[in-house]
């Protein structure tokens, strides 16, 4: 047990709040009283060690998957490996690319050992856990968070394999090669969808692109896990045949994805183009609903 | 380990952290060597919803009445208040049970001001295109030009249509403009018909690459009115070039009552008043705000009933940067000469008197909806609390003017804020301070969060806070003058 590790109830009193370090996680049970309960303490126990565990042995979750990785011990580290090995002859990658999908599998493995939940999901900072034994849940895209509307939703329904999402984009907190504003994955797993929307939203890129500005990562974090390759710190702007053109090469690469049944599906956002690729995302222009009543304004 | 990097020990991920940047977790950086907790991303109802709440106001140590008058020596500012919520990525994905009760997560991490602007107030007397003309900044439309004012040029930039009503560009642009003016940087902005100009806050605006020195010192009539003595017996006319009212001395009633004798000058233009005309030219960036580059455009030819070889003509704009002098040959044409020596001292008098011209940017943003909630269970109490004056509002300390009407809509001058003081999420919004000061007791009336109440002690000793001083031109927070009014 660590003293770091804050856990609170939100002031809503249904969603629970964790947070260790670099780690914040908001997660959500539904079912019987007592078996939330149940799941919320297990989430509480398992979370306390989790940040610890997986600095024990970091410097070799920083290193490149494939046939040289180093030999990982812990189970979240576990996760994270077995999420980037499909992708470790064909690209750069290291455990860390799923990190936070892996955080949060094994909290929702802890929840659901525990307690038999109708549903749950674990927010790990946008990379999503989902459990769905009965009913469904349905994830709305949202391009623009604050006008609140969904401009495409995803019913996922317990039937489905979906039980992961993933967001990656070069303004998001990891850094990117590519150059995607946000690509959004669904796959089986949490960790899955986080490693295969790294491995996206890198592919969308125009290499050598002059209003693209590009700085090693290891001068902005020394210790990242990217070392001196090039992440993108800026996009300038692009004319919308170029926007479509690195969309088109995430595209194919999440193609591949999909036939290889790595990913379910993927959203691919740039400069306010959208593309989507796989089955259970789907464009709902028409059906714009209105999300206010869930949106925090100022 | 990199020399100037600093290892993070806050968590056992130990960053190594270059100077300027940020740990992994967001919240620690390294600011010129020192380990900080930054938190540069200030997000008020983030702290409600991270269940950790803000500190609305603060006791001196552990015995504070409630009083405003006891007037403690440190006020706590929201900059930093809430933490980054976990992530900053946009996000696209709401989970929920029912589609219309969308409750979650990555997006209620996002949008604080997303109502909010800046209003910019240029002092020049250039033309900076069009009323209601788009405002661009890299290309994008940011906002569009307001009103003149008197000697000054206002643009309304920001607002919720251009940060998340058009394009995500648009809105991403719109935000950084925005919180690189309010956080006193500059920013270059096109208008659509009009210059290149370059604003920061508490700077002379750089119009087309030039930087405006000075206001004008009056429109060109009151200009002679000004001058019209300093004149007399050295010149026998004056034109000041001006786009709102260019003057004539030997028309303008000024003229006159000293008596200076008819010249006979005709002035292409709209005549208001004798010696004071309308529209002589086009609005620009040259003479007076004119698009005149050669003043004797504006002139008609001299006739010979009341024009004379030899007339002495001053024509000057209202700032006195431009100026040129004529003196009629036989055939009455103006001539150029050099500016006699005792014309220098008023064409230089006149740049004297002109103020020096200053961008000035105010920040205006609405706090109506739920950044309320963050303070009290029961928002409405808030808002009334403030208009009867039993809350003060203050952003990043200074002070704020508050409209009348709904909700809680402020305007505060960015330069009377600390550095740095505005963040962004990538909603897009803007991220400002805003601190509501009461007295403990109207705070538990109006539902405040009592439990998380902590007294100053409490937070002073935190290396997270960073101190800064008072600025001595604002009033100090919690003083016991009337709040809530600047």
């Amino acid at each position: 047990m660590n003293h770091r590790a804050q856990i609170r109830l939100l002031p809503d009193g249904r969603r629970l709040h964790l947070h260790d370090g670099p780690i914040d996680i908001v997660l959500e049970a539904f079912g019987e009283a007592e078996e939330i309960d149940q799941a919320y303490r297990a989430a509480a126990h398992r979370f306390t060690t989790v940040l610890d565990e997986l600095c024990a042995e970091l410097p070799n979750l920083r290193a490149p998957a494939g046939p040289y990785a180093p030999q990982l011990i812990g189970p979240v580290a576990k996760r994270m490996a077995a999420a980037v090995a499909p992708y470790a002859d064909r690209w750069f990658i290291t455990p860390m690319a799923a990190v936070a999908g892996a955080v949060a599998e094994e909290i929702l493995a802890a929840m659901t050992n525990a307690a038999d939940l109708d549903r749950a999901y674990v927010n790990d900072g946008g990379d999503i856990a989902l459990h769905l034994k009965r009913g469904r849940f349905v994830a709305g895209m949202i391009d623009n968070p604050e006008a609140g509307s969904l401009f495409g939703a995803a019913l996922l329904e317990s039937t489905q394999p979906v039980r992961g999402i993933a967001t990656s984009g070069w303004r998001g907190r990891s850094f990117s090669l590519g150059i995607a504003d946000a690509v959004t994955v669904l796959a089986d797993r949490a960790a899955m969808a986080d490693a295969a929307a790294t491995i996206i939203a890198n592919a969308v890129d125009l290499p050598n692109h002059p209003n693209i500005v590009r700085v090693p990562a290891r001068e902005l974090a020394p210790d990242n896990d990217l070392g001196d390759r090039l992440v993108t710190q800026a996009v300038g702007p692009l004319t919308s045949h170029e926007v479509s053109r690195a969309l088109d090469a995430g595209v194919t690469t999440a193609t591949t994805l999909l036939t290889e049944g790595l990913i379910r599906a993927a959203a691919l956002h740039l400069c306010g183009q959208t593309r989507m690729v796989g089955g259970p995302l789907q464009l709902n222009a028409q059906e714009k609903i209105s999300a206010d009543r869930g949106l925090v304004h100022a | 380990m990199p020399d100037d990097a600093i290892r993070c020990d806050a968590c056992p991920v130990l960053c190594y952290i270059k100077p300027g940047r940020l740990g992994a977790c967001d919240r620690y950086g390294n600011r010129d060597g020192q380990l900080v907790r930054v938190d540069p991303h200030v997000v008020l109802d983030r702290a409600l919803e991270r269940g950790t709440s803000i500190v609305p106001f603060l006791g001196r140590e552990q015995d504070w009445d409630g009083n405003i008058v006891g007037s403690p020596q440190t006020f706590v500012t929201a900059i930093g208040a809430g933490t980054t919520y976990p992530d900053y990525k946009p996000a696209p994905f709401i989970i929920s049970s029912e589609i219309a009760d969308v409750d979650m997560v990555t997006v209620v991490t996002e949008g604080i001001f997303s109502y909010c602007g800046v209003k910019v107030k240029i002092d020049t007397d250039r033309h900076l295109g069009p009323e209601c003309n788009l405002v661009r900044a890299q290309g994008e439309p940011v906002g569009h030009v307001t009103t003149s004012e008197y000697g000054s040029q206002m643009l309304s930039l920001g607002g919720v249509r251009h940060l998340t009503g058009g394009s995500r560009q648009e809105g991403t642009v719109t935000c950084d403009t925005l919180l690189n003016l309010c956080n006193g940087k500059p920013v270059e902005l096109s208008v659509d018909e009009g210059p290149t100009v370059v604003v920061q806050a508490g700077k002379p605006p750089v119009i087309d690459n030039i930087s405006e020195e000075r206001m004008r010192v009056g429109c060109g009539s009151a200009t002679i009115g000004m001058f019209a003595k300093q004149w007399f017996g050295k010149v026998d006319d004056v034109v000041v070039v001006d786009d709102h009212i260019t003057g004539v001395l030997s028309e303008h009633q000024a003229g006159k009552l000293l008596g200076v004798p008819e010249t006979g000058i005709k002035i292409r233009g709209r005549r208001s008043t004798p010696g004071r005309y309308f529209q002589v030219a086009e609005p620009g960036t040259a003479w007076g705000g004119t698009n005149i580059e050669d003043p004797l455009t504006i002139l008609q030819p001299f006739k010979p009933r009341s024009a004379w070889p030899g007339l002495r003509l001053l024509m000057v704009s209202t700032t006195g940067e431009h100026h040129a002098y004529f003196e009629l040959d036989e055939e009455l044409r103006p001539v150029a000469r050099e500016l006699p020596p005792e014309l220098r001292e008023s064409v230089a008098r006149i740049k004297e008197n002109c103020e020096p011209a200053m961008c000035s940017v105010i920040f205006m943003g609405g706090a109506g909806g739920s950044l309320r909630a963050g303070v009290t269970e029961n928002p409405v109490r808030l808002t009334n609390s403030v208009r009867d004056a039993l809350t003060r509002v203050t952003c990043g300390g200074a002070p704020v003017y508050i409209w009348p009407g709904g909700g809680i809509t402020f305007m505060v001058d960015v330069s009377r804020m600390p550095e740095n003081a505005f963040g962004y999420v990538p909603t897009p919004a803007l991220v400002a301070p805003i601190e509501f000061t009461l007295k403990l007791q109207d705070y538990a009336d109006l539902g405040g969060y009592m439990d998380h109440v902590r007294p100053l002690s409490s937070v002073v000793p935190d290396d997270g806070r960073r101190h800064i001083s008072a600025r001595s031109e604002n009033p100090w927070p919690l003083s016991a003058s009337k709040p809530n009014q600047s």
